[in-house]
Parts: structure tokens; sequence; C-alpha cells
């Protein structure tokens, strides 16, 4: 569904959008006719949406309709059959996890994906990666770039640490954290990659009420002060309504609606989805 | 804690001159018997740098691998053929670049690794075991055609300085794996580390942070197999003498190493230390314990036997007990120290 026009308009009435650091601008990410199957199971049909810059889109629907799958097409890990994704105008091909992080599309898991053995700190280092250009020979004689970039890797990480909270747990291995905690680590993981844009699944899932706030809050921070594009899948109503500028709702595999949450919410097919329409 | 020089920490730095001091000036100076050097130091701190390379493919990156006497061998052969050959091959040389022909070497067999993983690829890694000692043994070129079917290693000579007897062959060998060891270090913490236990711990996100999949576990391979091939060359040269590859690179060396790695702890440099300590000197220990108590009162056989038995429970306790081997058991001990101290 293509973008009405309206809809910006209207939401440019609000007064929180206009006093943003980062206008939104141009479509920065845009899937073209997405089909991803598996065997006979059709997960994604035709779906088309785009993403611009320095917004926070979300994508919502009812469980299984494709909304982790659809960004795992973005993010190369489910190859869909038909359909492209196309990044700052350049479509991208072959798309893979590692051609997209190099491109600048970092990502959080619904399962969480941390390295588990690791401390909060390492794990974050890791997202520091792409910055990193310092070979394994470098490392092992500690040339000085290797120094210097494990110096500022660091501090770059600290400042991470700090920014979400969790300087306490900092040397904790991660899988002995608890649930909350250990998204908030894979939101820093993310960040730590500088990526323009971040791919959230379900990034408040099993939350309570103030962790839910708190990552809320994160959010809307880094969306605010580094003008990421934020792309999120979550399942809270109240929570997308409040933080997102747009809304794609998915149901079996298909788009059925795509605007701002003023309207989502008031549109029947998107009330249907949720909860259920009584047949005959 | 901070670190004090490049990225050590003050405790690191007194740990190394506490070990190089008991590595180069007391163990030296008190130890004069040649056996102690010939048949328990040296091949001690030869199999260390393979069960260090084992645990930097097993334990950091997570990649099963079975066939570090493989990468012996050709270490140890190339480096035979080098010295041979070539005039005026100096011996570290040699060792260096047969490393680096094992590291080639563990390249090619870690290739199957970026399709299959777990026990799968322990077996697909056992042609490396297989494929290279047959090559070595059935090619005579390689052993010089030499009819008895052993080779005899050459003696070693370092800028004319003849490294013959045991504690010189000692004070070689401690020097090139303290300098492996601290190389080795120096990637587990860095950023190559990360990569490696990023890989092992949950792949997918790795490779969605940008860590490359093909790169770091190929990496990882070449490491194991640079260490192995090292290592092969020093277990040859100044334990063995002379071999015969078959004989000296069976699969039970592979699968001691990867025990030592284990045992000691995966993931952890420490641990290849204590592991291949435990493994190579236990059965010595636990022989002469048996033959000074039970001397006279069981058949010989039988307290081999026993030793054995009581190895075997020993490894059993621990796997049970701590499973992430004695380098956690270490840490864990330490800890409880300084809370009762403070």
């Amino acid at each position: 569904m293509p973008l009405k026009k309206k809809s910006i308009k209207a939401k440019k009435k609000k007064s929180m959008v206009d006093n943003r650091k980062f206008k939104i601008g141009k479509p920065i990410l845009e899937v073209k006719n997405i089909s991803l199957s598996f065997g006979g199971v059709k997960a994604i049909t035709n779906i088309s949406f785009n993403v611009l810059k320095h917004e926070i889109r979300a994508i919502i629907g009812p469980n299984g309709a494709g909304k982790s799958s659809m960004l795992n097409c973005i993010n190369g890990i489910y190859k869909p059959q038909e359909g492209k994704v196309i990044l700052n105008g350049e479509e991208i091909k072959p798309i893979t996890p590692n051609i997209m992080s190099q491109k600048g599309i970092s990502r959080t898991f619904q399962n969480l994906a941390l390295f588990k053995r690791m401390s909060v700190l390492d794990n974050i280092l890791v997202g520091r990666k792409l910055h990193t250009k310092s070979n394994f020979f470098e490392v092992a004689f500690q040339f000085p770039r290797a120094l210097k970039e494990e110096k500022f890797n660091r501090e770059k990480c600290e400042e991470i640490i700090k920014f979400l909270e969790i300087e306490n747990i900092k040397n904790t291995e991660v899988g002995k954290l608890p649930y909350g905690l250990q998204k908030k680590v894979e939101l820093g993981r993310a960040l730590a990659t500088e990526a323009p844009i971040l791919l959230l699944d379900e990034p408040m899932a099993g939350m309570n009420v103030e962790e839910k706030r708190d990552m809320c809050r994160f959010i809307l921070k880094v969306n605010d002060e580094l003008g990421t594009t934020i792309v999120l899948i979550e399942h809270d109503m109240g929570v997308v309504m409040d933080i997102s500028d747009r809304v794609v709702v998915l149901d079996y595999g298909k788009i059925i609606g795509d605007d701002i949450p003023d309207v989502v919410r008031a549109d029947q097919k998107v009330i249907d989805a949720y909860l259920g329409v009584a047949h005959g | 804690m901070k670190p004090v020089f490049m990225r050590y920490t003050k405790n690191d730095i007194i740990n190394f001159v506490v070990l190089l001091v008991i590595g180069f000036l007391v163990v030296p100076n008190f130890i004069q018997s040649d056996y102690w050097y010939t048949s328990i130091l040296l091949p001690w701190l030869c199999l260390t740098l393979a069960a260090l390379g084992q645990n930097i493919v097993m334990g950091y990156t997570g990649q099963l691998s079975l066939g570090a006497a493989g990468f012996m061998c050709a270490g140890a052969y190339a480096c035979y053929n080098m010295m041979l050959r070539i005039q005026d091959m100096p011996f570290l040389g040699a060792l260096v670049l047969s490393g680096l022909i094992a590291a080639g070497l563990g390249i090619i067999f870690g290739l199957p690794s970026l399709r299959i993983r777990g026990i799968y690829l322990m077996v697909a890694t056992l042609a490396s075991q297989f494929f290279i000692v047959w090559v070595i043994d059935k090619f005579g070129w390689f052993k010089n055609y030499d009819v008895s079917g052993s080779t005899t290693f050459q003696k070693i000579f370092i800028s004319g300085v003849a490294f013959t007897n045991g504690k010189m062959m000692y004070l070689l060998v401690l020097a090139i794996v303290i300098v492996l060891t601290l190389l080795a270090i120096n990637m587990a913490r860095g950023s190559t580390g990360r990569n490696w236990m990023a890989v092992r711990d949950m792949d997918i996100a790795a490779e969605s942070m940008g860590v490359s999949l093909l790169k770091t576990k190929l990496q990882a391979f070449a490491i194991n197999a640079f260490l192995c091939g090292i290592s092969g060359v020093l277990y040859t040269y100044t334990y063995l003498k002379s071999a015969e590859p078959f004989a000296a690179f069976n699969i039970s060396l592979s699968f001691k190493i990867m025990f030592m790695a284990i045992i000691g702890g995966l993931g952890t440099i420490s641990g290849a230390f204590i592991g291949a300590a435990f493994i190579l000197l236990f059965p010595v220990v636990l022989n002469a314990i048996g033959n000074n108590v039970f001397h006279g009162m069981i058949d010989a056989t039988i307290i081999s036997s026993i030793e054995q038995v009581v190895f075997g429970g020993l490894i059993i306790t621990l796997m049970i007990f701590e499973p992430l081997g004695f380098a956690k058991l270490w840490e864990t001990l330490k800890q409880k120290v300084i809370k009762t101290k403070s």
C-alpha cells in the first residue's frame, strides 16, 4: 500500500515530531513484493512497504503473521523466493546477514541470540566488529593499531553500557542474567554497531511494565539523539501506538494496514485481525 | 582491573614473571636428572602446544575437531625435509615454515566446518588424521627413502649452539611455548578471541554483527594447525628423536590431545597446560605410587591395570563435578581462598 501524503501531514501536526533533531526524510529501506514460503506453507505473500529515514516503524500482527520472517528476510537469514530489498535506493543482492550488517543494518532477535558464555561487555564489544580493522596477526602481536582500536572500542562500549544503565553487570556472564537484562544487553550489542538502521524483534517481550517503560525510553532516545532508523516488532499495542511513527499490520503473511498509529487503531480490518471476527 | 602495560593487568604481569622465574631459573637449577627433562617436561611442553591449538578450535570457536596428530605429523615431516634438503636452513626458520605448512593444511581440512557441525564435523576432521599420515607414510620421498621405515630427525643447532641434552632442549622448547602462549593469550583476549567465541555461542547473531563465519572458522583451524605443526616438530625433534609416521602419530595421540583440552578446561589457555600435565603425568604418578606402595604384594600387570581404572575413574569424577575442567576448578578454589581471607 503506497504511503498516503495525508498521513505524514497528520503526523507533522503533532508537536513531538516538530522538535526532533533528525527530521523524517526519504525512504532509506524499501522491501518490494517479498514472498517467502517454507515448502507449501506461505509465510509472507507479496509484501511491500518502506521505511523512512530517522523514523520508528512498527510491524504488528497476530502470532504467525510473518513479522519475524519479514525481519529475517530483510536481514538475510531467510531467503525469500521473490522480491527485493532496496537500501538507500540500491538493490542489495545477494542478501546475507553479513552483507546486510556491512551495509548498516543491525538487529536483535526474538528469542535472544546472545553469546551466553561471554560477559556483558564482551557481548557488546562483538558489536564493534565492523569498526575493528586490525587482523588476528596484529592482535596477536599487539600492534599499536590493535591496541588503539581495542581501547577506543572499549570506551565506546562503556558509553553504551552507561546509557543502558547496566554498569553493575558489565562483567557478568550473560547466560546468568534475567531475561529483561539480556534484552537490554542485546539492544546494547546492536547499538554498538552504530548501524543507521536497527531491526528490533520484540524488544519488550516478557518484560514487566517498568522494564518496558525503560526500553521505550532507550528506543526513543536512540532514535532522537542518534537519528537511528528503527524497525520494530511489538505485541504491546500501547507501546506501539505511543512510540512509532508509522505502523505496518500483517495478518497471514499479508499487509492489512499501513499508516500512522491513530489511523491503524481505528481500522476495522486491524481490529478484526486482532480480536477475531464472528463468521456467519 | 585496569591494564598497566599494553593490555595486561598487574596480576597478569606478576603471574608471568613468577612463571618465568620458575621456568628459567628454578627448574634448570634444581632438576639435574636428564630423565625429568627428556621424558616428562619435554613431552608435556610439546603436547601443551597441541592442546592449546585444540582448545582454540574446540574451546574457543566451538568446532569439534579430531585430527591434531595429523597436523603434528605434517609439521614434523615438513621440518625434517626442509632441514634435509635446504642447505644452511636455520632451525627456527624451518620451525615457523613447518607451522605455516601445517596451517595451510588446517585450512583445507577445516573446510567441512562451513557446512557441517558438531559430532559430524569431528568425524569429517578425522580425514586430516588419516590422510596426512597415510600420504607421508606412503610416499617414500617424505621419509627420504629410509628403508627401515622410520625417520631419524636431525639434531638441533641454532647459530652454532647445540641443543642436544635435556636441559638445553627444555630451555629452547620452553621459550617457544612461552612466546606462542603469549600470542594465543593476546588473540583470545582481543577482538579475535571475541569473534571465535561469538561463532561458538551463537553463529547467526555473530553473522548479523558482521563476523564472517567462513573467515573466523578457517582462521581458528589454521591457528590450531599452526600450533599443532610446531608442536609436532618439537615433539619429534626433542622427545621422540626418531619416529614412524603411523606409530608416532596415531589416532590415540589425537584423542589424548582432545582430552587434554577438555579436561584442562575448554575455552581457557591455562587449561591446555593443566590438561596436558594431567593426562601425561598422572599415569606416571599413579605408576610410581603403585610400584612403591604395592610392590611385591600384587602382580605388576594387575597394578598397571588398576592404574588405568583409577585414571579413568578420576576423569569421570572430574567431568561430573566440574565439566568445565581443571582451569575452572582452579578459579573456583582461588575465589574461595580470596573470600575466606576477606
